[in-house]
């Protein structure tokens, strides 16, 4: 017994690697087909897009790179789905720089599906620099701050930006976060300024910071992480990569959490043994 | 081999070259570690060049726009932090970047995060369903007990101690539950490069 215990407290980090590497694996080739419930939050973010009427113009910004794409790529691909089947008009920005060759890969993928049509059914604006600064600028003139979009159109020329000057013209922000700049400034810069709703779909790391903002009202919906985004394909009903995801992101959490007890189980049991042993 | 299936191998293999830091620091390791920071350098600096320097000064300049010489000696002294004996010059660049950064994140925090949150802490502990009265409740004595155990000018003894102490264990829950979201979200990125070895490089996963 206490040999056992002794291996468990010296065991090698990389056996841990070995197991999480095998928890995450094997579900993937065998699915389990865990079953999940929706939670408030994401309810918050689908039912805000639905009451949009049909054919309004929303904006959405997908402020994030490749690093987070695992949880907010499938938000993104299920949040474009969503808003074309009710025929949205989707006006696309990017705060972060590496962001605009997945905005063009997601609606390559889903624009084609639905039969939408550059120019027309969405825009894809592109990145520019200058965080809360770009935010502030849009308040302003959203043709100003881009002038062009990310093929280098100028917007004059666009259909679907005709008509749009500012916040105003835009029934809601889709905001996709990895973090700086993201939610947070959204929120502290367009929301409290313009009272424009929004919905969030970030990262598991933020979520806990962006809760206070769904709490508050201030954000409408928020779909957090990885299986944010499969409550959410659950609500649109589709199969999508969060969903795939869900049965590996449960067993791995759960021998996260095995390891946890284990460790601390071991650690304390040995302690208490040494103590006797000592008196 | 097509373009696609070149790129898929070299993320492949650059995945597995940042995987095998798992076992131990490797040659490579390092190499995906270099080449990952030169491209990112090279891609930011390139994407500034045609994102920003031209379209916001070159070419309005170019265009006739005179003010925007203004801008072009700002950015220009900011350069002078390479040369010892007038780099205090870029000190004024830099303050009005400052000022307008602060300024703009100022505003936003007061009428974001300060007033909004203060008022969306103001909860009715009565009158409302039994589910709500119970979730509001843990929320105000919780955010009374956290701002009691930041508050350092009484010491933390006798009643006062106590609600300091009950502010800890808040904060201990809040600490465990971002943590939980920590690994899920460290989780996801593991199962987003699985399913890139797996599907999109072997594919070998069932459909």
């Amino acid at each position: 017994m206490r040999k056992f215990l002794e291996i468990i407290n010296t065991l090698d980090r990389r056996w841990i690697f070995v197991f999480i590497g095998l928890a995450v694996s094997l579900p993937l080739f065998f699915p389990i087909g865990i079953k999940f419930s929706v939670s408030h939050p994401v309810q918050g973010f689908y039912h805000t897009i639905e009451k949009i009427p049909d054919g309004s113009k929303i904006l959405m910004s997908c402020d994030f790179d490749p690093g987070s794409m695992p949880e907010l790529y499938p938000m993104t691909i299920t949040a474009l789905e969503q808003m074309f089947r009710k025929d949205l008009k989707v006006i696309i920005t990017c705060l972060w720089p590496a962001g605009p060759p997945l905005v063009e890969r997601a609606l390559a993928h889903v624009g084609a599906e639905y039969n939408k049509q550059k120019g027309i059914d969405y825009v894809h604006l592109g990145f520019k620099e200058g965080k809360e600064v770009v935010m502030v600028s849009m308040g302003a003139s959203i043709p100003n701050t881009f002038p062009t979009d990310y093929h280098g159109t100028p917007v004059s020329e666009i259909p679907i930006m005709q008509g749009v000057t500012n916040y105003r013209e835009v029934a809601m922000l889709v905001n996709i976060s990895a973090g700086y700049p993201g939610t947070k400034e959204w929120v502290q810069q367009v929301q409290s300024r313009y009272q424009i709703d929004i919905v969030s779909g970030c990262t598991a790391v933020s979520a806990p910071e962006y809760y206070p903002y769904y709490q508050t009202g201030q954000l409408k919906g928020l779909l957090g992480g990885m299986k944010g985004a499969a409550e959410y394909e659950k609500l649109v009903g589709i199969m999508g990569l969060g969903t795939r995801g869900m049965d590996a992101q449960s067993v791995s959490h759960l021998m996260v959490f095995a390891f946890i007890l284990i460790g601390n189980l071991a650690y304390f049991i040995l302690k208490f043994m040494k103590r006797k042993e000592s008196v | 081999m097509s373009y696609q299936t070149l790129g898929i191998w070299i993320g492949a293999l650059f995945t597995l070259c940042i995987l095998s830091f798992l076992y131990k620091d490797n040659p490579f390791y390092k190499f995906a570690e270099h080449v990952f920071v030169g491209i990112s350098a090279g891609y930011g600096v390139a994407l500034q060049y045609h994102n920003v320097f031209l379209p916001n000064l070159w070419r309005p300049l170019m265009a006739g726009n005179l003010l925007m010489i203004i801008p072009l000696i700002m950015g220009g002294l900011l350069f002078t932090r390479f040369f010892a004996n007038i780099s205090w010059l870029s000190r004024w660049s830099i303050g009005m970047l400052i000022g307008i950064y602060s300024g703009i994140a100022i505003i936003g925090f007061g009428s974001g995060d300060l007033v909004s949150q203060i008022h969306g802490n103001l909860l009715p502990l009565w009158g409302t369903d039994l589910f709500t009265a119970l979730n509001n409740w843990i929320l105000t004595v919780g955010l009374i007990a956290c701002l009691v155990y930041f508050f350092f000018s009484k010491e933390h003894k006798g009643s006062f101690g106590v609600v300091a102490r009950m502010g800890i264990y808040f904060l201990m829950i809040s600490f465990g539950a971002s943590f939980g979201y920590t690994v899920m979200s460290r989780m996801s990125l593991l199962i987003g490069r699985f399913y890139y070895l797996y599907g999109d490089w072997l594919n070998i996963l069932p459909q």
